[in-house]
């Protein structure tokens, strides 16, 4: 905005003026949402080692549709199109939450019901209440629950595409010490949805993320620690298992750490993660579904802005308002108790 | 975002030093040919100007004096004729006041007050009176009348002073060039302030990105043996040295919502007002002139002694002018200052700096709840519930649910933000927006 005055008379040069401060950190939307991608990529790349080429195909295909809707969906709105990351993560995310065989017919309109209705028709990002990737996986599977549960065994067992039980799931039956079971839960040799398999590679890309400040700590620490503790607590159930087994690391490392579709402040995540341990675990062993991370994620998105309204830090140096008042509600107790 | 595993998350954030001339000597500005010296200086009522055009002036001599309780005496900066009075806009605030123009005469004639070397055998309310007539005010940036600072009121015990020179802001340099060069009278004046208020317990806090001045300060002490007087090295974090966010850190003290330091029994002063007091005392020397670092994209960046109302552009041109891209010239630091339309801005009592700088070259997004902000607030705020409600116009819930009015405004939140949401604007205006439902009310 420098006026182009000949340098004889500088003071007569005009400059911006704007609010402070000055200085921006390097810090954008972008950056956090390729660091998630990258640190994602671990398990994804797991996935397609553990079960084939074709789950390339999901991941590539979520993508880009989510991309897609993201970019016509932001046209009808007439609102700009940012290419900030967020859309090609929820696709990763979503492709990570689905069976290893499901048709790319049905990622498809997964992403696109995950972008066009629960992110845009909100508000885009910052505004959506549901975690876009896990109320996708939601639609599908009270759409398609045949196609959506149908379990394979990873191609590393030595079978190809042969149909086996999630290990949450009634049905599974682990022949051979306990020992050996939380091997295959830590390095993803069992059934599952991509993304729930190798608990290893997710808690490596997870760990990253808080080293480097992504994530808070509190939500992984406080969502696995509950389940841990409920599930140690409960007669005949095993803890380890319990949080090896399923999407829980993937959930809480990736899709409860969800900066939109969480509390704002340290308390409120620490009861949102909490909260969805005791679901989790509550659902998983008296509810009517094998898994319960997705719902329980879920319930508590709608929570959210609940647990921030109730979860506002003191200021420093915070007094209580008017204590003057507070005599008076003291004074008025007695009052009404005696024309009771 | 979150900290990360190591951070420690108490609020406060880092930001690069960019501390270009803190090995650069203090250098004595030429005297400006013309001032224009603002009435509103000072945090309170602008001053009321008491000379007319065409009256004679020295430098030191009272043209303006306070126009409030919370206000300040104004001095001539240079020797010469009061050209006129006309109305500017304030620097800081934006608002029109006076401002009183004089030519220099070249000579530079002071009109000094009698020295006070035996300030220990007078009553206090005299020395407060010497202190309040130099017109000295915070220097660190905030500009509070120091006098209104020196006297708590009866029943306020003050038992800790903190000698401020933090200075974190990027950029600046002068509270620690003052330190490094003039240390002695730093060391010389806090006898004054102990005396003052009635208390032996100093602290002399120093951010410990300045080990030379941390060093050269405890050396003085031990050198001129001053008791009570203990050097505290502070971390170095942004805002370290807002009075608030020092004495939290320092004594882990909070001051109450919407009260000051003196509240729980603390003074601080800034290390260029010590000076002040100093020369005020020991001089005879109002307050005229005060160090300014000149730096960012100038050619050769300099720490500047200039006298007030000397308009930007002599000083910058005096460090070889405007280099590079930059199109932002601001009068503070890069977090607090406040940036100016042109270069013959003067600069007043707060201009600790002027930093000439490429404007950050962001755009707004959407909040994306993050929680950055919340992380990096000092005061322990929600920054991004200001944005939220002031776009639905809810003022009122600004403060009642969220103590807007807590907000010291350092920029903290709007730093780190990753979506470029210049939130020290939106908190500005809820301010502003829940002061005018007062007055409705």
């Amino acid at each position: 905005m420098n006026a182009t005055d000949d340098s004889q008379q500088p003071e007569k040069r005009l400059f911006r003026v704007m609010s402070g401060p000055h200085l921006r950190s390097p810090r954008s939307i972008d950056k956090a949402m390729f660091m998630v991608i990258l640190m994602l990529m671990l398990p994804a790349i797991g996935a397609i080692y553990y079960f084939g080429i074709y789950v390339l195909f999901i991941i590539l295909t979520a993508i880009l549709s989510a991309v897609i809707t993201e970019y016509v969906a932001k046209r009808l709105r007439k609102r700009k199109f940012y290419f900030d990351g967020s859309a090609v993560l929820t696709g990763l995310l979503l492709a990570m939450v689905l069976p290893p065989r499901v048709p790319l017919w049905m990622v498809v309109i997964g992403a696109a019901f995950s972008i066009a209705i629960v992110k845009e028709a909100f508000g885009g990002l910052g505004h959506n209440i549901f975690n876009p990737a896990l109320a996708g996986r939601a639609f599908l599977t009270v759409s398609f629950t045949g196609l959506m549960t149908r379990w394979v065994l990873p191609i590393t067992t030595g079978n190809d595409a042969v149909a086996g039980a999630s290990p949450l799931s009634g049905s599974f039956v682990w022949e051979g010490p306990t020992q050996e079971l939380y091997r295959a839960l830590l390095f993803g040799n069992v059934g599952g949805s991509l993304g729930e398999t190798s608990a290893l590679l997710i808690l490596i890309g997870g760990l990253i993320l808080l080293i480097i400040g992504i994530i808070n700590w509190r939500i992984p620490v406080f969502y696995i620690g509950t389940v841990f503790l409920f599930t140690w607590l409960l007669p005949g159930q095993d803890p380890v298992f319990h949080i090896l087994a399923g999407g829980l690391f993937l959930g809480a490392f990736f899709m409860a750490t969800d900066y939109v579709t969480v509390p704002l402040t340290n308390t409120g995540k620490m009861i949102f993660a909490a909260s969805c341990g005791f679901l989790t675990v509550a659902i998983r062993v008296y509810g009517g579904m094998p898994e319960g991370v997705a719902f329980s994620i879920l319930i508590m998105n709608g929570f959210t802005p609940l647990i921030d309204r109730y979860t506002v830090p003191k200021p420093l140096g915070y007094m209580k308002p008017k204590p003057k008042e507070k005599e008076k509600k003291s004074k008025d107790a007695p009052e009404k108790g005696d024309t009771a | 975002m979150g900290t990360g595993l190591f951070g420690k998350n108490s609020g406060g954030i880092k930001v690069p030093h960019r501390k270009m001339s803190d090995k650069k000597m203090i250098e004595g500005a030429s005297l400006p040919k013309v001032v224009t010296v603002p009435m509103g200086q000072h945090l309170g009522a602008p001053a009321k100007p008491l000379v007319k055009k065409g009256d004679v002036v020295k430098t030191g001599q009272l043209i303006a004096e306070p126009g409030g309780f919370i206000s300040a005496n104004i001095h001539a900066p240079i020797s010469g004729t009061v050209k006129k009075l006309v109305i500017m806009l304030n620097v800081v605030t934006s608002k029109p006041m006076e401002a009183i123009v004089i030519e220099s005469d070249g000579r530079d004639e002071w009109s000094l007050m009698p020295k006070m070397d035996d300030w220990r055998s007078r009553p206090k309310e005299e020395v407060l009176q010497r202190i309040k007539g130099a017109g000295i005010v915070g220097l660190g940036g905030a500009t509070f009348p120091t006098h209104v600072k020196l006297s708590p009121p009866p029943g306020k015990k003050i038992d800790t002073i903190i000698i401020n020179g933090c200075e974190c802001e990027p950029y600046i340099t002068s509270d620690h060039r003052v330190m490094m060069e003039y240390g002695e009278k730093v060391i010389k004046a806090i006898p004054i302030l102990q005396w003052l208020l009635d208390c032996n317990n100093v602290f002399f806090a120093i951010e410990k990105n300045k080990p030379d001045a941390i060093q050269h300060i405890t050396d003085l002490i031990a050198k001129h043996g001053v008791k009570g007087v203990r050097v505290a090295s502070m971390k170095t974090k942004y805002p370290m040295g807002a009075e608030k966010t020092l004495t939290k850190s320092l004594l882990g003290r909070e001051v109450p919502m919407g009260s000051l330091p003196l509240d729980v029994g603390v003074v601080v002063q800034n290390v260029s007002t010590v000076i002040a007091i100093h020369d005020a005392i020991y001089d005879g020397k109002a307050l005229v002139e005060r160090v300014v670092t000149v730096t960012g994209n100038v050619k050769v960046p300099k720490n500047l002694m200039a006298r007030f109302g000397t308009p930007a552009v002599e000083l910058v041109e005096s460090c070889g002018g405007v280099v590079g891209d930059a199109d932002e010239i601001i009068f503070g630091g890069p977090m607090m200052g406040i940036s100016q339309p042109n270069l013959n801005s003067p600069t007043t009592k707060g201009t600790n700096c002027i930093l000439v700088k490429k404007a950050p070259d962001v755009e707004e997004r959407d909040c994306f709840r993050c929680s950055s902000c919340i992380d990096a607030c000092p005061m322990n705020l929600m920054p991004t519930m200001y944005v939220l409600l002031a776009k639905k116009s809810r003022w009122e819930d600004c403060e009642t649910l969220y103590y807007v009015n807590n907000c010291v405004e350092c920029g903290s939140c709007a730093y780190v933000c990753p979506a470029k949401i210049p939130l020290v604007q939106y908190i500005k205006t809820a301010k502003l927006e829940y002061r005018k439902l007062g007055v409705k009310k």
